[in-house]
């Protein structure tokens, strides 16, 4: 490692811009510019000074802001592109297959391209989750390589600076000492009422104030990257849970995932804003709209199993709480949250049936069949019986002779029944369904005929827990600390000093809000009738500045 | 009740009308062409200006307010209200600005970009809807609100930066800037087509009602409210004596929203075409002289400074608050849900923005034409986002 010895005697690092002393710039380029590459410090960050091993040039690669900027970018447009057309997550069918199958049938060869290159499901794609890997560690290896030497720089600041340093700050003056030996007093006075800190050496003063907004940036990728570990936890068993349970009315579960916990729905509340009933300034949107939702809830009993209880045993639970779940009122419990999330209206709980004479119309009675759990055997009390030898939930028709159920839920349930009755013995076979009775063996002296149905609604439940939610918040709190500090604090410092030659030499600068340093740099101009500063940046403030003194 | 609601949409107007007077007001502000120099007639326009922007803000502010009370939810709850309340908050923003900086040419640039935003606002229905289950919740307010603030700062650095284009920018001369410059301007004479097109259909009464297969093969019906350009899939018009359509469109693409942009297109179009025929000078040349007064560095910090106001806002209201909601009613605090992913795209935009200024010296020019980026890309997520790419975020 090569030091570079600068003309005040100062060892500097390999890689200094400016010294760390006198702030005379090193390297050539610095030389040639005007105004001085003020970025921390002009110091030199371990990213400048090694450049030999395998890690100085990992390192190296992510400390640089050029790749974070290229990191961010490419993750903006991935980002865009995945949303050209919903995810497969929006999607309503499920299995590669079906979904391929989907994109191709509702977005053309477009769409098939696009599940095909994976970007249906780009969020999860391994390749967007590197790239947000690799964000994370330009973030910490960034801002470690710049955060260490900017604070050791701005600790060691000596309070004269080179008459180049100077020259070369934005804001800049030289002119005479019009108040001779109190003007650095006067100034130092003035500068302590704007709030600044000031530091005194022999004919040289530096004042600054703000130097904690020097650490927002730090501060807030610190926030950063306990957000995106928290989010990296959540892939750990334990720590992230995620299920969902259809829940009927009436009905009581063991709530998956959650051991020992049983949830039970008394009922399901669908509201919508009745347009008699709402406040009248809603009228006009009812009308136009149609129906408006106005509540989803799902009244619920939760329950523990009680101590001594074997597993699933559900005889002897113990009630936690009642409780109303609505949408954006979750029930909580311990580490768990359950959501309302879906729900599904009228499905068929039990079918109310008349077992009657065909030709007297004499009943012999009534029967329900409880859907979930059809009896096999149903005894009407006066010698009649009713065996249940087939049920079809979801009848479809018949496939050779064979009745067919689409799927186990009973939108459209059958049965295949054989009567018995005192005058029928040996019994009569029917198949019934809702609005149809088949005799399959010829006519039948009895008729099992279908009367009315119970309904009931089913919630769409989601179980969450997330132990990981303190760490994403703290990671939020942190960066919005930092962002704050960064966004509305500056970093100011003014440098006056007296030169050999008698005259005042006046430098400023500021992280940012170069308006705000001025409007202070103008008071302690007056104050101390320090020369008029310029902004070496403003072209037009030069060129104002020079009609000004041509026409004075 | 109904009675604080038309109060409430007369205030809006009075709002709308104000920003108008002011815009002109401004214009006589930096109407001088030397800079840095404000003669005392310029500083009267000016002084105008502002007293007649604040008139305008304080009356909006009442409309947000009467209408807060008449429907007992903060009015953001659709994309009338929303976008009413973000050009409220722009005005807001700039006004701040205008304090910080004294600033009349901001002013000539930031209101017609408000009166633009407020005119596409009042294109949605209007009226106060009932919450549905998902917005019931106070986070509503405070999510919502934060985000179109953030938002709104965002935007006064686009302002400032096309007013550093206007005047940086030479357009005697054939360059890539010019080009774009001229396009931004175009954009936003669309805005101003499609406010003109909605405009002279609804007051024409223009309904053609069509059933349509949709792309779930279901059977459905639409009505237009402008003559439709393009057929939904398998359309059967309901309308007899409203046009045929020229082109019928497959299913997954939605004929009405294209047609209403296609007549944007086409009255933005001629509007241009009509402003360049009769001037005949581009728009960004018209505007130029109106820029020449602004002091390019001034113009500069105040890009860079309103996103560093902005950006922090924009965090909180937009992800920060917009999490904590979402794992509220939707039981997780981010799902890929395109609204979510352009508010992301939004935020790592200006994180790009100020990385790119701090550490690679992106000012001037390049640092003015990114904050002209961002605004697109916000007012993007406030359109396209909303209508075209349908998320759980369409409630309009």
């Amino acid at each position: 490692m090569n030091n570079i010895i600068c003309a005040c005697g100062h060892e500097n690092p390999e890689g200094t811009v400016l010294c760390g002393n006198c702030g005379r710039p090193l390297t050539t380029e610095a030389k040639k510019q005007k105004l001085a590459d003020m970025r921390y410090e002009g110091t030199a960050r371990r990213s400048q000074t090694y450049n030999k091993s395998i890690i100085d040039k990992v390192w190296n690669f992510f400390s640089s802001v050029k790749v974070g900027i290229s990191l961010i970018i490419i993750i903006l447009v991935a980002a865009a592109i995945g949303t050209i057309l919903p995810q497969v997550l929006f999607v309503p069918v499920r299995g590669a297959a079906e979904i391929a199958a989907y994109y191709e049938r509702v977005y053309g060869s477009f769409g098939s391209i696009y599940n095909w290159l994976g970007l249906s499901d780009l969020y999860g794609s391994w390749w967007f989750q590197t790239l947000i890997g690799m964000l994370g560690i330009s973030i910490i290896v960034a801002s470690l390589d710049r955060v260490v030497p900017l604070y050791k720089s701005l600790k060691k600041q000596r309070t004269r600076r080179h008459g180049s340093f100077m020259k070369s700050q934005r804001l800049f003056a030289q002119g005479e000492n019009i108040l001779g030996e109190d003007t650095l007093s006067i100034s130092e006075e003035k500068l302590k009422d704007l709030r600044y800190k000031v530091k005194r050496e022999k004919g040289a003063l530096l004042a600054e104030k703000g130097r904690f907004a020097r650490w927002g940036p730090y501060v807030n990728h610190v926030g950063l990257i306990i957000f995106l570990l928290g989010v990296m936890l959540r892939t750990l068993p334990g720590f992230y849970m995620d299920e969902t349970m259809w829940l009927r009315e009436g009905e009581t579960l063991a709530i998956p995932e959650v051991p020992g916990f049983y949830l039970e729905s008394k009922e399901f509340i669908l509201e919508t804003y009745d347009k008699e009933q709402t406040d009248e300034v809603f009228g006009e949107a009812i009308e136009r709209v149609g129906t408006i939702a106005s509540n989803f809830q799902t009244d619920v009993v939760l329950y523990k199993n009680s101590e001594d209880a074997l597993p699933g045993q559900t005889t002897d639970l113990i009630e936690v709480k009642k409780e109303s779940i609505q949408v954006n009122k979750p029930l909580k419990f311990e580490d768990y949250a359950i959501y309302q999330m879906d729900f599904r209206l009228d499905e068929l709980s039990t079918m109310h049936f008349n077992l009657s004479n065909k030709a007297t119309g004499e009943s012999l009675g009534d029967l329900s069949i409880n859907l979930d759990k059809p009896e096999p055997f149903y005894d009407l009390g006066n010698g009649a019986t009713v065996e249940l030898k087939g049920y079809y939930p979801d009848f479809s028709g018949f496939e050779n002779g064979e009745p067919q159920t689409k799927s186990p839920v009973p939108n459209n349930p059958a049965f295949l029944v054989e009567m018995i009755t005192p005058e029928t013995p040996k019994g009569e076979t029917s198949f019934v369904a809702i609005k149809q009775t088949v005799e399959p063996f010829g006519d039948n002296n009895y008729k099992l005929e279908f009367q009315s149905v119970d309904t009931r609604d089913i919630s769409g439940l989601t179980i969450r827990k997330d132990k990981t939610l303190w760490i994403l918040a703290l990671g939020g709190v942190i960066f919005m600390i930092g962002v704050a500090q960064g966004s509305y604090f500056n970093h100011r410092r003014i440098w006056i000093h007296e030169n050999n030659d008698g005259q005042l030499v006046v430098a400023a600068h500021t992280n940012k809000n170069w308006f705000g340093i001025k409007k202070e740099l103008d008071q302690v101009t007056e104050t101390a009738q320090l020369p008029q500063y310029i902004d070496q940046q403003d072209a037009e403030d030069q060129e104002l500045k020079k009609d000004g003194e041509k026409s004075s | 009740m109904t009675q604080l609601v038309s109060i409430s949409s007369n205030l809006l107007f009075v709002a709308f009308v104000c920003y108008l007077i002011a815009t002109l007001f401004f214009g006589g502000a930096v109407k001088g062409t030397k800079v840095g120099t404000t003669s005392n007639s310029e500083k009267r326009w000016g002084l105008l200006g502002i007293i007649v922007t604040i008139i305008g803000f304080i009356s909006h502010l009442a409309y947000f307010i009467t209408r807060w009370i008449a429907g007992g939810h903060a009015p953001v709850s659709n994309l009338f209200e929303f976008t009413t309340a973000f050009g409220m908050m722009v005005v807001g923003s700039f006004i701040l600005i205008y304090f910080i900086y004294k600033t009349p040419v901001l002013g000539l640039f930031a209101l017609p970009i408000a009166i633009i935003i407020i005119g596409y606002a009042s294109m949605f229905p209007s009226e106060i809807t009932p919450l549905i289950p998902a917005l019931k919740s106070y986070w509503l307010y405070v999510h919502v609100i934060t985000a179109a603030l953030g938002e709104s700062i965002l935007a006064i650095s686009a302002v400032a930066g096309l007013v550093y284009l206007l005047k940086s920018v030479d357009i005697s001369k054939k360059s890539k800037q010019r080009f774009w410059l001229e396009a931004v301007m175009y954009t936003l004479i669309l805005a101003v087509g499609f406010v003109a097109s909605t405009t002279t259909f609804s007051l024409m009464d223009y309904e053609a009602s069509f059933n349509y297969v949709d792309k779930e093969q279901k059977a459905k019906s639409i009505i237009y409210n402008t003559p439709p350009l393009f057929g939904m899939n398998e359309y059967e018009a309901l309308t007899p004596e409203a046009m045929t359509p020229l082109v019928e469109t497959p299913s997954i693409i939605n004929a009405k929203k294209l047609t209403t942009v296609t007549w944007s297109l086409l009255f933005g179009t001629l509007l241009y075409g009509l402003i360049r025929l009769i001037t005949r000078k581009p728009i960004s040349a018209l505007l130029k002289p109106f820029a020449q007064k602004a002091n390019l560095q001034l113009m500069d910090e105040i890009g860079y400074r309103a996103v560093s106001i902005g950006f922090p806002i924009f965090t909180l209201g937009a992800l920060i608050f917009a999490m904590i909601w979402a794992h509220e009613a939707w039981a997780r605090f981010w799902g890929w849900d395109p609204k979510e992913v352009w508010a992301l795209i939004t935020w790592l935009f200006y994180a790009a923005f100020m990385h790119l200024r701090f550490s690679k010296g992106w000012q001037g020019e390049k640092s003015a034409w990114l904050a002209v980026i961002g605004f697109i890309i916000i007012m993007f997520n406030l359109i396209a986002v909303n209508l075209i790419i349908a998320g759980l975020h369409s409630y309009a």
